[in-house]
């Protein structure tokens, strides 16, 4: 695999590879949130700020990373690598991204150690574990509401024959995975097929 | 061994996340709790509210805690590698295919089936933290007398509240902890 275009104008390959590499750590080091958040920021630094992505381009980067397996914020840096400097290129935004999280959350889990046994500690993060399950509740029923509102059956057929697998029968999560992406390939063969490409279209985009 | 049992798990459980750092949460819970009962119910549910408060991808920060907890700094090393090998291997495969037809008709067929699917696999881990914290087990109570009603009144404020005024979710988190410490300072039992 090559570089997909030149280098930007008059950055030498080190001074180019080190520009990736601050920017996806200075990202993963101080943003709070996850994916959601750390994504439009690396679209703020390498298509409004440097420059060297086109917006078009940036959004159809993120559309590949979030198709693909893996946490979007990761897969978000190693295509922006890989389109600036091939290869080479996103191993180096890679390393930048992973390299926070292990040292951080390192240090912490040692810390945990000391204190989770710690009345004060265990009162702090039973509350917190309260407001985990409300941000997560909370993002289920944004995400529910979404596919409800597509008004198409199979998308809520799958949602509820998904739920009673996993939380029901506590199916394996990698065979409940496994069968919603045979069935939505399915789906979309047989819409390919019918020329219904309305109905695939509306809700696939 | 427990390395190789570590990294195989991580491998899997960046395999099958699509839809990013809560698609995570179920798969890893499923293999650190379920399958290897590396971590019980607890630390996982602590796992999480740690993953969320710190910066960072929350699944490579489940990760490197995960990890350290089971097999200190080699364990939070494999456990990273793990979870980010196969977004490596597929995304740049697919960033090739990208550059070269720009148009992907399968995974727009797997995406169609796995976004319904994601969501109830979020929404099952999300229920399993929120009873453990309710009732101390995962599953619904068969009796009222394990109920925390204190928690119960926390979670629907909590839930209300982030529903209406689409308030900031560390702050939702950091302020259920104020609330408990607060409270236990002041001898109220919970």
């Amino acid at each position: 695999m090559t570089t997909q275009n030149s280098l930007p104008n008059g950055t030498s390959r080190a001074k180019l590879f080190w520009t990736l590499f601050k920017t996806t750590f200075t990202l993963s080091a101080f943003t709070v949130g996850g994916g959601y958040v750390i994504v439009p920021l690396m679209r703020k630094s390498f298509v409004d700020k440097l420059s060297w992505i086109e917006e078009n381009e940036m959004l159809d980067l993120i559309a590949i990373a979030q198709s693909a397996p893996g946490p979007i914020a990761v897969n978000t840096s190693i295509l922006v690598g890989y389109k600036i400097a091939g290869v080479a290129g996103a191993l180096v935004t890679l390393l930048g991204t992973i390299l926070p999280p292990l040292i951080i959350l390192t240090l912490l889990s040692f810390i945990y150690n000391a204190i989770k046994d710690n009345r004060i500690v265990q009162a702090l993060f039973f509350g917190m574990s309260i407001g985990v399950a409300v941000v997560i509740l909370d993002a289920v029923v944004t995400m529910a509401r979404t596919v409800l509102k597509t008004r198409k059956v199979l998308p809520v057929i799958i949602m509820v024959l998904a739920f009673i697998a996993t939380y029901a029968l506590k199916l394996n999560i990698i065979i409940i995975i496994l069968s919603c992406a045979a069935i939505g390939i399915l789906a979309v063969l047989v819409a390919t097929h019918n020329e219904s490409k309305k109905t695939f279209r509306g809700d696939a985009g | 061994m427990i390395l190789l049992q570590l990294f195989w798990s991580f491998i899997q459980i960046g395999l099958f996340s699509f839809g990013g750092g809560y698609a995570a949460l179920p798969l890893i819970q499923e293999q650190v709790v379920n399958v290897h009962g590396w971590l019980t119910v607890q630390e996982f549910a602590d796992v999480v509210t740690i993953s969320q408060m710190t910066p960072g991808p929350i699944a490579l920060n489940a990760a490197s805690f995960v990890g350290t907890r089971i097999s200190g700094i080699p364990g939070a090393l494999v456990a990273t590698l793990g979870n980010v090998l196969p977004s490596l291997l597929i995304v740049l495969v697919l960033a090739w295919f990208y550059f070269k037809y720009r148009s992907l008709r399968v995974m727009q067929g797997v995406l169609y089936g796995l976004r319904p699917a994601v969501v109830a696999l979020i929404a099952s881990a999300g229920l399993s933290i929120l009873f453990l914290a309710l009732f101390g087990s995962q599953a619904f109570p068969s009796s009222t007398s394990t109920v925390s009603w204190f928690a119960v009144i926390l979670f629907v404020l909590g839930f209300i509240v982030v529903r209406i005024k689409k308030t900031n979710p560390i702050l939702i988190i950091l302020s259920g902890g104020v609330v408990t410490v607060v409270l236990h300072i002041a001898g109220i039992a919970l």
